[in-house]
C-alpha cells in the first residue's frame, strides 16, 4: 500500500462515519428541522471526504475532475432540497420543537 | 484498495438501511422525503465508489444523472397539497 | 469475488424484498411512494453490481426520478387516503401465500439448475463492425434490433396520446409558496441538465448511454422546468409539440424505409453513411422521448379542483 493509498482509506473511513452520524441524527433528532439539519450537513461533507479520497486516488485528472464536479452538483441540489422541504413543512403549519 | 472500497460501501448501504426506520416511524411526509433524500447522496457515494473499479467507469454518469433528478421527487413533494382542501 | 462483494450484494438482495414489503403493506400511499422512490435507487445499485449500466443508468432516471414525480404528482390530485383497502380473510392470505411461496421456491430451483448463462454477447462482439458503432447495447438497439426499437417508438408515442386524452393540464394561479428556490434551481441545472443530456447521448456510440437516457435525462430538467411555473405542461394544441412528438418516428421511419428504394432492406443502412445516419436517429428519437415523457407530467392541480372524486372529471 503506498501513501496515497493510506491517505484514501482514512479519508474515506472519515467519510462513512460523517454519514454513519448522519443517519443516527435521523433517527435520534426530535423534529423534522433538525433532521434535516442532520442529513443534509453530515452527507453532503461525507460524500466530500469519500469523494478526495477517490480524486487523490484516480489517475488520470479528468477522473477526478468528474467525480468533484458531482460532489459539487449534489451540494448545491441538496442545499436547495432542504430548504425547500424546510418551507413546504413550514407552510403546512409545523412548527419547530422546543423543549419544554 | 478493491476491498476497502467494498467494505465503505457496505458501511454505507448499513447506514441507508437503518435510515429505512425513519419511513415507518417519521410523522411527517416530510421526515419520509428526507429518507429518500438520504438514500440518494448515499447511492451517490457508493455509485463512485464502485466506479472506481476498472471497467465501471459509467457509473459515474449514472451518479451524474442521479443527482440531476433527485430535485424533481422533492419539489414535487414540496407542492403536494393534500386535496381535501383541508389543511394548510 | 471476494467476502465484502457478496456481503454488499446480500445486504442489497435482502433490502429489496423489505422494501417491496413495506410498500404494499403501508396504509399511507405517501410512504408508498415515497418507498418506491428508494426502491427505484436501490434497483439501480444492484443493477450496477450486475454489470449492467446501461440499465443503471435508465433506472435511475425513470424507475428513481421520474416514476417518484409522477407519482408523487399523482398524489396531488387523488389524496393520500385512497390507499385504504378492506382487509382481506384469512383464507385468501393464506392461500397466497402458499402460492407465492411455491413459485418462489420453484424459480429459486430453477435458476440454481441453470448451468451456464447462455447470451448472444459473443454472436453481437463477432459482429460488431458489421454494425458501424463501437458498443454493443447500441448496436443491438439500433442496427441488430433496429425494427423492435423503431416500434418502440411508435408505442411511446401512442402512450403519450393517451395520456394527453386524460390529463387536465391545468396552470396553478396564485403565488408560488416556495419561490424562489424551484425557480434558482431550474435556472442552474437547466444548463447541466441540457449538457449531461448531450454527453449521454453522444456517448452512446461507445459506452452507456444513448437516446432513452439522454432523454430520460431532459425529461426531468423539463420536469424541473414545469414545477418551477417556468414552462408550461406540453399540450397537443401546440403545433410544436406534435412536430417534436411524430419528429423521431417519422425519422426514424424515413431513414429505415430509404434503402428500400435502393432495392435493399428494410434498415439496412447504406454502410458509408451507417454511423452518421444512427447518430442521426438518436438524435431525433431523445427528442421525441422527452417530449412524451414530461407530456405524462400534468402540473400542480389548481385549488380546488382537485377535492372533487376524480371520476367526477370524466
Amino acid at each position: 500500500m503506498t501513501v496515497i493509498d493510506v491517505v484514501a482509506t482514512a479519508l474515506w473511513v472519515v467519510g462513512a462515519v460523517f454519514f454513519f452520524a448522519g443517519t443516527v441524527g435521523l433517527l435520534r433528532f426530535p423534529d423534522v428541522y433538525t433532521r434535516l439539519h442532520a442529513l443534509t450537513k453530515p452527507d453532503n461533507v461525507g460524500l466530500g471526504f469519500i469523494v478526495s479520497g477517490l480524486a487523490i486516488q484516480s489517475s488520470e485528472l479528468a477522473v477526478a475532475l468528474k467525480v468533484i464536479a458531482v460532489w459539487v452538483l449534489l451540494l448545491v441540489v441538496n442545499a436547495v432540497s432542504c430548504q425547500v422541504i424546510a418551507r413546504a413543512t413550514w407552510n403546512r403549519g409545523i412548527r419547530p420543537w422546543s423543549r419544554r | 484498495m478493491h476491498e476497502v472500497r467494498m467494505g465503505i460501501t457496505v458501511v454505507l448501504l448499513i447506514s441507508v438501511v437503518a435510515g429505512l426506520a425513519r419511513i415507518t416511524r417519521g410523522p411527517t411526509l416530510a421526515d419520509r422525503m428526507l429518507v429518500a433524500q438520504l438514500f440518494c447522496t448515499t447511492a451517490v457515494a457508493v455509485l463512485l465508489l464502485l466506479a472506481a473499479d476498472p471497467g465501471a467507469e459509467a457509473l459515474r454518469d449514472v451518479a451524474l444523472v442521479f443527482t440531476l433528478l433527485a430535485p424533481t421527487v422533492v419539489i414535487t413533494f414540496a407542492r403536494y397539497r393534500a386535496p381535501t382542501g383541508a389543511g394548510p | 469475488m471476494t467476502a465484502l462483494d457478496l456481503v454488499f450484494d446480500v445486504v442489497l438482495a435482502t433490502v429489496m424484498p423489505v422494501l417491496v414489503w413495506r410498500i404494499l403493506a403501508s396504509k399511507d400511499l405517501a410512504s408508498s411512494v415515497v418507498l418506491f422512490v428508494a426502491l427505484g435507487l436501490v434497483s439501480a445499485l444492484a443493477w450496477a453490481r450486475l454489470h449492467a449500466p446501461d440499465i443503471a443508468l435508465v433506472e435511475a432516471a425513470v424507475g428513481a426520478g421520474l416514476t417518484g414525480a409522477l407519482l408523487m404528482n399523482a398524489l396531488s390530485w387523488i389524496g393520500a387516503e385512497a390507499g385504504v383497502t378492506e382487509p382481506v380473510s384469512r383464507a385468501t392470505r393464506v392461500g397466497v401465500g402458499i402460492l407465492v411461496t411455491a413459485v418462489g421456491v420453484g424459480l429459486a430451483v430453477a435458476v440454481i439448475h441453470l448451468t451456464q448463462p447462455v447470451g448472444l454477447a459473443h454472436e453481437v462482439d463477432a459482429r460488431l463492425a458489421d454494425a458501424h458503432v463501437d458498443y454493443p447495447v447500441t448496436a443491438v438497439l439500433l442496427s441488430f434490433r433496429g425494427y423492435d426499437t423503431l416500434l418502440e417508438i411508435a408505442v411511446l408515442v401512442t402512450a403519450a396520446l393517451g395520456a394527453r386524452l386524460y390529463a387536465p393540464g391545468s396552470v396553478p394561479g396564485g403565488d408560488d409558496p416556495l419561490s424562489p428556490h424551484p425557480r434558482v434551481l431550474a435556472r442552474v441545472l437547466t444548463p447541466i441538465v441540457v449538457l449531461v443530456a448531450g454527453y449521454l447521448l453522444w456517448r452512446g456510440a461507445s459506452a452507456p448511454g444513448g437516446a432513452f437516457q439522454a432523454a430520460a435525462v431532459l425529461a426531468g430538467g423539463g420536469i424541473l422546468l414545469v414545477l418551477a411555473r417556468v414552462l408550461r405542461p406540453p399540450r397537443m394544441s401546440s403545433i410544436a409539440v406534435r412536430a417534436a412528438l411524430v419528429a423521431g418516428l417519422a425519422w426514424f421511419i424515413a431513414v429505415a424505409a430509404l434503402p428500400l428504394a435502393t432495392g435493399a432492406q428494410l434498415l439496412e443502412y447504406p454502410s458509408a453513411s451507417a454511423k452518421q445516419l444512427i447518430i442521426s436517429i438518436e438524435v431525433a428519437l431523445t427528442l421525441s422521448i422527452s417530449i412524451v415523457l414530461l407530456m405524462f407530467f400534468p402540473g400542480e392541480p389548481a385549488p380546488g379542483e382537485a377535492a372533487r372524486h376524480p371520476e367526477d372529471r370524466w
